[in-house]
């Protein structure tokens, strides 16, 4: 792959960011002015800005990746993502904007008055913010290493420097105007090429089989594998190998593979003909190395089905770097129609990541048996069309690319920053604002260079996972029950966020290996979600002495329409 | 490998943060020993007890307040159960035999009414029940009968009612600072009606001057005037609610500085840079537009030439900057810590110093204005305003 246009596209992006982030005030002169200058942000530039600090590495390189690994099951990714909006303006998202609130851990103090609640809503905002970074320092890294072979780590470190240095520098000061940007770019680097990528296609014939049957080589193809793995065949196949198959040592040679389980070592090329169908793989079960909780035989229970539906659709309202974009919005009613805005760019957006993932699986289908099926979005311009168009094309996909990671890290290291300084650090100022920064950064980006190879997808379906159970039980619960109580509150989000937090941990530690209690882990939400629900309305019940005095003041503020409430009180 | 030092990570950091917390909860001076004697070590024990149950207190008694601080109460008496009422009923009760509240309120009706304290023996059908006498103090505030602590205990003890008036003494004073907070609170927010009602008056002289001084020549622009002059009093004498927001006051600053304009023409110059994000941000009702008359009074005090006056808004992280600058006069710094003490009455206007009690007293001391100056080298004073702060909402509705 080409890097010299790689490289300049991505710088352009860095700096179109840091240069919209710095200037892009409205500035006025005249009193005439006045009013343009002080106007308030209007429904549809906040909906951008909100999609476009949303649309993370998962949205614009994982959903490809899952697509073109495990087939159309994987569509309930971007409709969960997209529905969690659906959830969010039916239940929070006029009330919380109501409520004044400006982080999570101020929406608890605002609802319960009480500060221990807060802190804990703190704890797990940062949690939530780690567990969500972390796969986006490791899409920059895997982006980089895949077009200019760079270090792994290099890409995270640079997203990690430039977020850290615009944010801690006050750099983000027009922070709307820079996530609407982000977000037609990565509109338009997802959009153009894939046009050409749908010509290509109608040029080549159409080729309708991607999931009809099982992918096949297109061509002759050389794969590298990463890690040792397992190939499932069906019936032989011949292969060029230059490494270890099932322990014996071939150098260059053709071997014929006989149907069933072989076994391919570590760093082996193996060379498939044209038309060859691509096997299926598993990784070596040995416990550590199965880092995914989606890798393994690539078929999915329907429980993994609901336990992700069920994460996306009630964890995006409890992500923090999206509750604090609702801010901005006037009022109430200005908050629903934001959010009905976001459904329309996120919904329009996410239909773009599966077409990918289905030329994928037609062009690429190599990447099913590399840890890198990340990379098919950015790996297909130049595979599909080839030459400068397709050298071009993917240095928009990867200036994309990096917009996605540059303005969610940027969004999320925010979040984290402030609970840091507001909550944890001593004491509060612009000093250890600077300082929350880089803790807030320091973290994931130390994770993310330890761990390897966590599907982009899947680590961010865990941090889902955790605000499902923890945020949306205080949310809804906190909007729409008169009855919850600060210890009801602390309660349901320790066990129903605490319990997910620690399935996640046991997960990405690959403990247990195989087996349903595995995969009731990786997917705690379907669990999870009820037990935080349950135990914030028992607990909350068998306390009903400590419902906060001021409960039906603070409801009839979160529901009354603001004009309503200044009639009232006038 | 990797893989399962990541999740070592995951599992670990939460529990670090959890132990550092829960550390910082629960350190204790006395667990750091080396006490020195058991006297002192009861007497620091006394007395820490004392300091945990005051803060709740502090608000005033209330079921909430009397339930937090009736523990620590009774471990300081050390008796089997201990009670806090108000005038009518038993607020909290902590410790054993809670089936006598009934009976000691219909006991407490004398030494409420009387205020002097008193100790009965209470009639009890179960054999078993440690709860014999109740020892009454009275909890005063002002001379007033507020509510009352019984103690209860097995047997008459002289030393337990003395000792019960004394910790009841002590409680009366923390309600009686809670009093004071109480006025204090209020008379900040007759300070807030006050400085509203009396929003300068000189500026409506200067307003309605002006604007009769263009009747004849431009009536249309008396008439704009006339409108800017109506829409900024409204604001200033609207009667609901202590907060406003950031985008409203800005809008009141505006017909502020067109009528001001008016007058001073183009020797006044205005820069307005107003990041939206923090347009929305609550704040209190009429705290800005002081300044920026603060700013136009300095800026064209003896100067011919043009005054530039820059408004900046920020959004940074969890609070919005708030910056008014301008390059007039100044002032010495000495004079205006005086002004700000509230030890002069700056000439006209309401001043500095009523606009930063106000946000101290709302956002906290740490947030009062930032003012940089110095004798002819102008004026930019900044003000820190919390994106979200508790019991800060506003009334109004944005446009």
């Amino acid at each position: 792959m080409n890097s010299g246009y790689t490289v300049p596209a991505v710088a352009l992006v860095v700096v179109a960011t840091v240069l919209v982030g710095a200037f892009g005030l409205r500035i006025s002169r005249t009193t005439s002015d006045f009013y343009v200058a002080s106007r308030t942000v209007g429904p549809r530039l906040n909906a951008a800005a909100i999609s476009g600090e949303y649309l993370s590495a998962a949205s614009f390189l994982g959903i490809a990746g899952l697509v073109l690994v495990q087939g159309p099951d994987m569509l309930w990714y971007p409709v969960g993502y997209t529905a969690g909006y659906l959830v969010l303006l039916l239940f929070v998202a006029a009330p919380l904007r109501r409520s004044g609130a400006y982080t999570l851990p101020d929406f608890a103090e605002a609802r319960l008055a009480s500060p221990s609640v807060r802190r804990l809503a703190g704890a797990f905002v940062i949690g939530i913010g780690w567990l969500y970074l972390l796969p986006q320092l490791q899409g920059a890294g895997l982006t980089l290493a895949v077009l200019t072979g760079a270090p792994d780590a290099l890409g995270g470190v640079i997203v990690a420097a430039v977020v850290v240095a615009t944010v801690a520098a006050g750099g983000m000061r027009s922070i709307t105007f820079v996530q609407a940007f982000q977000y037609w770019l990565k509109l338009t680097a997802l959009l153009v090429p894939a046009l050409f990528l749908v010509l290509a296609w109608q040029g080549d014939g159409a080729p309708r089989h991607a999931f009809d049957e099982p992918a096949a080589f297109r061509e002759q193809r050389t794969v590298r594998v990463g890690d040792t793995l397992d190939l499932t065949l069906d019936r032989p196949l011949t292969v060029t190998v230059s490494g270890t198959v099932d322990g014996h040592a071939h150098d260059g040679r053709t071997v014929r593979l006989d149907a069933g389980t072989h076994h391919v070592g570590h760093g082996t090329r193996l060379t498939f003909a044209e038309g060859d169908p691509v096997p299926a793989t598993g990784r070596r079960g040995d416990g550590a190395l199965t880092t995914s909780p989606s890798a393994g035989s690539g078929e999915r229970p329907l429980y993994a089905t609901y336990g992700l539906i069920l994460a996306t659709f009630l964890g995006t309202m409890g992500l923090p770097h999206v509750v604090v974009r609702f801010y901005t919005s006037p009022h109430g009613v200005a908050a629903r129609r934001t959010t009905v805005a976001v459904l329309g760019l996120v919904g329009g957006f996410y239909l773009l990541p599966p077409l990918y993932g289905a030329l994928g699986r037609l062009y690429a289908p190599e990447l099913t048996l590399t840890e890198d099926a990340d990379a098919a979005v950015l790996l297909l311009p130049d595979r599909m069309i080839g030459g400068l168009g397709g050298d071009l094309l993917g240095a928009l996909v990867a200036g994309g690319a990096f917009a996605a990671f540059l303005s969610t890290a940027s969004g999320l290291t925010m979040a984290v920053a402030g609970v840091l300084t507001q909550d944890v650090l001593p004491s509060r100022g612009v000093r250890h604002f600077r300082l929350g920064t880089v803790l807030a950064m320091a973290a994931p980006l130390a994770a993310s260079i330890l761990v390897g190879g966590l599907p982009v997808a899947d680590a961010v379906g865990l941090a889902f996972a955790v605000s499902a159970s923890s945020f949306c039980p205080l949310l809804v619960l906190g909007i729409w029950w008169r009855r919850l109580t600060p210890p009801g509150a602390a309660a349901g989000m320790l066990l129903g966020g605490g319990s997910a937090f620690a399935a996640v941990a046991a997960t990405m530690a690959g403990y247990p290996g195989a087996g349903p209690l595995r995969t009731l882990l990786a997917w705690p939400a379907l669990w999870s979600v009820p037990l935080g629900f349950l135990t914030m309305v028992a607990v909350s019940l068998a306390t009903p002495g400590r419902v906060p005095a001021g409960t039906a003041a603070v409801l009839a503020r979160f529901h009354l329409p603001e004009q309503l409430r200044a009639e009232v009180k006038a | 490998m990797s893989g399962f030092l990541a999740g070592l990570c995951v599992a670990v950091l939460p529990l670090l943060a959890a132990g550092f917390w829960l550390g910082r909860r629960t350190a204790r001076p006395q667990t750091l020993g080396g006490l020195g004697t058991p006297v002192e070590h009861a007497t620091f024990q006394t007395l820490h007890t004392a300091s945990l149950a005051a803060p709740p207190l502090r608000a005033g008694l209330t079921e909430e307040t009397a339930r937090r601080s009736a523990r620590r109460l009774r471990s300081l008496l050390g008796t089997d159960a201990l009670c806090l009422t108000d005038g009518e009923r038993v607020l909290a009760w902590d410790g054993v035999g809670a089936h006598h509240r009934a009976e000691i309120m219909e006991r407490l009706a004398q030494p409420l009414e009387t205020g002097r304290g008193e100790a009965f023996r209470l009639t009890c059908d179960a054999a078993d029940c440690p709860v014999r006498w109740a020892v009454v103090a009275p909890l005063t505030v002002d001379d007033r009968v507020h509510g009352a602590l019984v103690a209860c205990a097995p047997r008459e003890s002289a030393v337990l009612v003395r000792a019960a008036a004394e910790v009841a003494r002590w409680v009366s004073v923390q309600l009686e600072l809670a009093d004071l907070d109480r006025s204090r609170t209020r008379l900040i927010e007759a300070e807030i009606k006050a400085l509203r009602a009396q929003i300068s008056p000189h500026f409506i002289f200067n307003s309605l001057a002006v604007i009769a001084s263009f009747v004849r020549t431009d009536p249309e622009r008396a008439r704009e005037l006339l409108l800017e002059f109506a829409d900024f009093t409204r604001y200033s004498f609207r009667r609901h609610g202590d907060f406003t927001t950031l985008a409203d006051e800005l809008h009141a600053i505006e017909h502020y500085l067109a009528l001001v304009r008016a007058r001073f023409g183009d020797r006044l110059a205005v820069t307005l840079q107003i990041a939206p994000e923090v347009l929305p941000v609550a704040l209190p009702f009429l705290c800005l537009q002081p300044l920026v008359e603060n700013a136009v009074k300095h800026g064209l005090e003896g100067k011919s030439g043009t005054c530039h006056i820059q408004i900046r808004a920020q959004d940074a992280g969890a609070e919005a900057l708030v910056v008014i600058e301008d390059d007039g006069a100044g002032m010495d710094p000495a004079v205006l810590r005086r002004i700000l003490a509230g030890e002069v009455s700056p000439s006209g206007g309401i001043g500095l110093s009523n606009v930063d009690d106000r946000l101290r007293q709302v956002y906290g001391d740490d947030h009062g204005l930032v003012i940089e100056t110095a004798p002819g080298a102008g004026m930019k004073i900044t003000a820190r305003l919390p994106k979200y702060q508790p019991g800060v909402h506003s009334a109004a509705r944005l446009s």
